[in-house]
């Protein structure tokens, strides 16, 4: 618990947690590690987990009936899946391990029973799910506008 | 509050005969993709040409292609002999034309212009460094300049993104940034190809990452207006503060001595006045449509 602690303080994303509620985390998490190819989510499958990856690469991505398009890949300190936060509860794409993998797992359905008895930590980890959400949206939406092609947007000239 | 780099020019300043372009002759050209759509140029001046100062990182060169047009043009390189290397995409009349000419072949150059990046401002701190696209060769000076005086500088991260892995220009030197150990170099692609090993997603998750000291960073961000907007943004996020965050900024120049009014941002003339910005002074304008 007191090793899970110290990792979470670490942690950009869990930074303004008071330590009460990074307590409550770090009884909700484990150090697991999986070899690279691991599968972590599927696509429209029922998800109650999140992640912490400490080390290694996660590939997320969308499954086309060709085979899977990797649209974005997440690292060290990154946040691995917030389907967990809200109803229906089911991954909306697939994550798989590049490399061998080193995490923090936690368990979201847990956590979710703390969020509803203390509302103080519920807004807190809403607000940053919120937060990592929003930066996803955003970076899903400057990859779709292909600002980096011939007469794409956003060129000064 | 402006540093001292980033005085704008006065006129006393302004080398001789600002308006009247040299010859300089291409020494040598260097497909930076396999399509030849990005390519670098050496150049050095031709006999009896008195260059003038050296450019410092972030300063451009108008480059004039005799009957077609001029272009600004930033400096990414200096070599060791006084040579200039300039890294073009081709994307228009003149910058297609250039596309076409070889070794041997004499341009009119005048420049060095416009503001410098702050380097010597980032003595001691971190220095965080976020180009886009072609954004990676006005920043190339940068680098080598923080890897030449290594000790001078605390982290150096440098987040690239690119369109596709086949867009990536610098290829060799990115390999061999990649392969020194203190130095922190992360690539992205917004569109892999199955044999993509890196990163996918956009610049600015690489920021996100973090790793650099969020009090003491220096951060210069090049590419398209939009990415350096949501990169400033995600600079903002990790605690740095605006006033230690500079963009470069593009606009079409005719006299690039602050005369014509042609590149005016605002208040600011792009040529005089910038490229290099601090965020502040742009942020404004970032918000405001089709300025
Ligand atoms: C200070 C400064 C530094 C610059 N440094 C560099 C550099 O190091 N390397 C470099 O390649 N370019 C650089 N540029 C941009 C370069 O000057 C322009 O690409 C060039 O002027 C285009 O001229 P053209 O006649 O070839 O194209 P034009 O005929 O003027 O334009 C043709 C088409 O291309 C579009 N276009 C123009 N510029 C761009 C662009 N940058 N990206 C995408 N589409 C564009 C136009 O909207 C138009 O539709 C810099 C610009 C400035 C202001
Ligand atoms: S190009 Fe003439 S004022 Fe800037």
């Amino acid at each position: 618990m007191k090793e899970l602690l110290a990792i979470l303080e670490q942690q950009p994303f869990f930074e303004d947690f008071d330590p009460m509620h990074l307590r409550l985390l770090a009884a909700c998490a484990a150090k697991l590690s999986y070899p690279a190819d691991t599968r972590l989510m599927r696509d429209h499958e029922p998800t109650e987990t999140f992640w912490l990856i400490r080390e290694g690469q996660v590939a997320l991505e969308s499954p086309l009936r060709e085979g899977c398009v990797t649209f974005q890949t997440l690292g060290p300190g990154d946040i691995l899946g917030w389907s967990w936060l809200l109803p229906p509860y089911r991954a909306s794409y697939d994550a798989r391990a590049l490399t061998e993998l080193h995490t923090l797992r936690f368990d979201a359905g847990v956590l979710r029973e703390h969020m509803e008895a203390d509302p103080a930590f519920g807004y807190m980890l809403m607000k940053h799910f919120s937060a990592l959400i929003v930066q996803r949206l955003q970076a899903a939406r400057l990859q779709a506008l292909d600002i980096y092609s011939h007469g794409g947007p956003g060129h000064g000239t | 509050m402006a540093p001292e780099t980033l005085q704008p020019r006065t006129d006393s300043a302004l080398p001789e005969q600002a308006m009247a372009p040299q010859p300089w002759r291409i020494r040598s050209v260097r497909p930076d993709v396999a399509s030849n759509e990005v390519f670098s140029w050496t150049l050095y001046p031709e006999p009896g040409v008195e260059p003038g100062p050296l450019p410092t990182p972030g300063q451009f060169n108008m480059l004039y292609l005799f009957g077609v047009g001029e272009v600004p043009i930033s400096v990414s390189a200096i070599t060791a002999d006084g040579g200039i290397v300039h890294t073009t995409r081709a994307v228009g009349s003149v910058t297609r034309t250039m596309q076409d000419l070889g070794p041997g072949a004499v341009v009119g150059l005048r420049g060095p212009f416009g503001t410098a990046w702050p380097v010597e401002q980032a003595r001691g701190r971190d220095l965080v460094l976020v180009a886009g696209g072609i954004g990676l060769a006005p920043l190339r000076p940068v680098i080598h300049a923080a890897l030449e005086r290594r000790a001078d500088f605390g982290r150096v991260v440098v987040c690239y993104g690119a369109r596709a892995p086949g867009d990536m220009i610098f290829r060799d030197e990115l390999d061999a940034w990649a392969a020194r150990g203190d130095f922190d170099l992360r690539v992205t692609v917004d569109r892999a190809t199955a044999a993509w090993r890196g990163d996918v997603g956009v610049v600015t998750q690489l920021i996100d990452r973090g790793g650099f000291d969020r009090r003491n960073t220096v951060a210069m961000v090049c590419g398209p207006e939009v990415m350096m907007r949501f990169a400033a943004a995600s600079l903002e996020r990790r605690g740095l503060k605006p006033e230690d965050i500079y963009v470069s900024m593009e606009r079409n120049m005719r006299c690039a001595v602050g005369f014509c009014g042609h590149c005016q941002i605002g208040s600011q003339f792009v040529c005089r006045d910038g490229p290099v910005f601090p965020y502040p002074v742009m942020e404004p304008a970032f918000r405001i449509r089709e300025l």
